[in-house]
């Protein structure tokens, strides 16, 4: 089973984000374009599965995993691992990918996905595959749970941190604004969450929906720290995502402004493909704008 | 480790619960406390005094409070998340289930107040549907002590175990109960009070004490009456259950509604092997307003209730 060489060890944490090599953005946009691929095959294959969210994600799952966090697939239980959290979970295609390719697993089990007794479940269970926390699936869980890791740290005084990465959609979810509001009020400094804010929600826009914005302004009154950046440009991510936490003194979000479906020209920005499966020859041309 | 007694020589099994925390926290670190401002009500002020930054009162929301539990035992911690049942197990049942029980984390609940020990305020505070909501999901042991002993010892097995549990405190004076020396507490193991051959009595939590208090009432009627502990509601000790159905006469008593809760359990497992004639003793819906022993006593929820649901039993047979 292949391992990829760390790319961003915890001494290069400490150091200025100026100094990041050009070639770990490089990789990040290989590993994207593989984690891309891989969901539309697993999807294709299994009839089944969130094709929109799993390609606006990627990148962002391709940051962290090849540039920002700190683990060692071999030890997934090491106490002092950094804490990943997918809270929205019904993107398994991209976070399976993703594993796989950090060689929690063989890749191998990506045919599997969705199948019956498959460990590779529609919604990830951490008692069935290494590299996986907690049991997401509904809604507006991630956050609290990841409240949760990121106050143990603060009690053991470790310097890990915790990501969680939600949908913007799932922000319409109440127990994300009691996590955001104790975030804030604890000052945990050391989790930082995503919002895969792609603007879309399953069957409509956000902002016909619920109206989320303005979304920075709402984090920042609950006490966080806000940036806003481009979800698919990898050195801008890793600026942000990559950078030691300091002197900050305020969790950290980070709205990545995505497309539902990126990468894949007739899914982009179509709510209709939140859950749509390619066609045959639908995948080809994926496959095709993705090699 | 004894307990305050109240006037009337009954003990609240929240001194049991916080002094046992506390003792066991003293030597094992990973133990917190996660609270909605129920740090008065859980009895915790000491333990937070004690440790400040163990003491997590993440304020009035509970959906957070829960995923912040599974979190810290993500973080090897081991979390005692306390408040009242009724918002507890009500407010946040899905992180109870995804969170806790179907991740399978080492979280432990303690549902305060559960049952109608909130009597006056009403069915909004009443915590009666609890066994219900949480026997379903599997990897969770569910715990009703009867009294500061029983309280005492699940809370140690509670930690002991690895795993889920949910602990089912309530606030009502209840008495110390007898036991021999050598008792022992084990979750999913029910314990034989009063020895009877006659009928059963299968309590737990405060209806223990009166079951036992039952079994004395028939004993005048020349029924022996076997009073079996129930404590652990799941796991669920199905030889105890069966061992009870050879009576004839299976009568269960439950602080919870008559539906989905101990009775129920028990009648799944008596008509899959052995049907006999049961009673299951609860509250039928929404209870009124009125004291929590008011409460137990307007619904029959007590000595004589019993001994006549186990009368009632004997006379049709």
């Amino acid at each position: 089973m292949p391992r990829p060489a760390p790319l961003y060890s915890a001494e290069m944490r400490a150091k200025p984000v100026a100094s990041i090599d050009a070639a770990v953005a490089r990789r990040i946009a290989d590993k994207a374009r593989v984690i891309r691929r891989a969901s539309l095959t697993m999807i294709h294959a299994a009839r089944q599965g969130h094709p929109g969210g799993d390609l606006s994600v990627a990148d962002i799952l391709a940051t962290l995993y090849f540039g920002v966090l700190r683990y060692d697939a071999a030890r997934p239980l090491d106490p002092e691992r950094d804490r990943f959290v997918l809270s929205k979970g019904h993107c398994t295609g991209a976070l399976y990918a993703t594993l796989a390719e950090a060689g929690y697993f063989d890749p191998g089990l990506l045919e599997t996905y969705m199948a019956p007794l498959s460990r590779l479940n529609g919604h990830p269970n951490r008692n069935y595959l290494p590299g996986i926390e907690t049991n997401t699936g509904p809604l507006g869980h991630g956050m609290p749970v990841a409240v949760g890791m990121a106050v143990s740290g603060q009690i053991d005084g470790s310097d890990r941190r915790v990501f969680v990465v939600t949908g913007d959609g799932e922000l319409q979810e109440g127990s994300n604004w009691e996590a955001a509001m104790f975030a804030g009020h604890r000052k945990l400094a050391n989790l930082t969450l995503i919002i895969d804010r792609n603007g879309l929600q399953q069957g409509a826009r956000t902002e016909d929906t619920n109206t989320l914005e303005p979304l920075a302004d709402k984090f920042a009154a609950f006490g966080w720290q806000v940036e806003t950046v481009d979800g698919h440009d990898h050195a801008g991510l890793l600026a942000v995502l990559g950078a030691p936490v300091g002197d900050r003194t305020r969790p950290l979000c980070v709205i990545a402004r995505t497309h539902k479906g990126q990468g894949v020209s007739y899914m982009i920005d179509q709510a209709s493909w939140h859950h749509g499966v390619p066609n045959d020859a639908q995948f080809a041309q994926a496959m095709k704008e993705l090699s | 480790m004894a307990a305050p007694q109240t006037a009337a020589g009954l003990f609240d099994c929240r001194d049991s619960y916080v002094r046992t925390l506390e003792a066991l926290a003293e030597q094992d670190h990973r133990i917190v406390a996660v609270v909605n401002d129920s740090v008065g009500s859980s009895k915790l002020g000491a333990f937070g005094k004690r440790w400040p930054n163990r003491l997590i009162n993440v304020g009035i929301a509970e959906q957070n409070m829960v995923g912040v539990g599974a979190g810290l035992a993500n973080g090897g911690k081991v979390p005692f998340v306390s408040g009242a049942s009724c918002f507890l197990t009500g407010r946040a049942l899905e992180q109870i289930k995804a969170d806790v029980a179907y991740s399978n984390v080492n979280v432990k609940f303690a549902g305060i107040s559960s049952g109608v020990a909130y009597g006056e305020l009403g069915p909004t505070h009443h915590s009666i549907e609890d066994f219900a909501w949480l026997r379903v999901l599997p990897n969770i042991a569910i715990i009703a002590p009867s009294d500061p002993w029983e309280t005492t010892e699940a809370v140690k097995a509670a930690v002991a175990h690895d795993g889920p549990v949910f602990l089912r405190l309530s606030r009502m004076g209840v008495p110390a109960l007898e036991r021999p020396e050598n008792a022992r507490f084990r979750i999913g193991k029910a314990e034989t009070l009063v020895e009877g051959r006659d009928a059963a009595i299968i309590a737990n939590g405060v209806m223990v004490a009166r079951a036992v208090e039952a079994a004395r009432l028939l004993v005048r009627d020349g029924i022996r009456a076997r009073v079996v502990n129930m404590a652990s509601i799941a796991p669920l000790d199905i030889e105890a259950i069966l061992s009870a159905a050879e009576t004839g006469a299976v009568v269960t008593a439950e602080e919870h509604s008559v539906r989905g809760g101990l009775g129920s359990a028990v009648a799944e497992v008596i008509a899959t092997h052995t049907p006999c004639p049961m009673r299951i003793l609860g509250f039928p819906g929404f209870a009124p307003t009125g004291s929590a022993t008011w409460l137990l006593d307007h619904f029959g929820l007590n000595a004589t209730g019993i001994a006549e649901a186990v009368l009632q039993i004997r006379r049709k047979t």
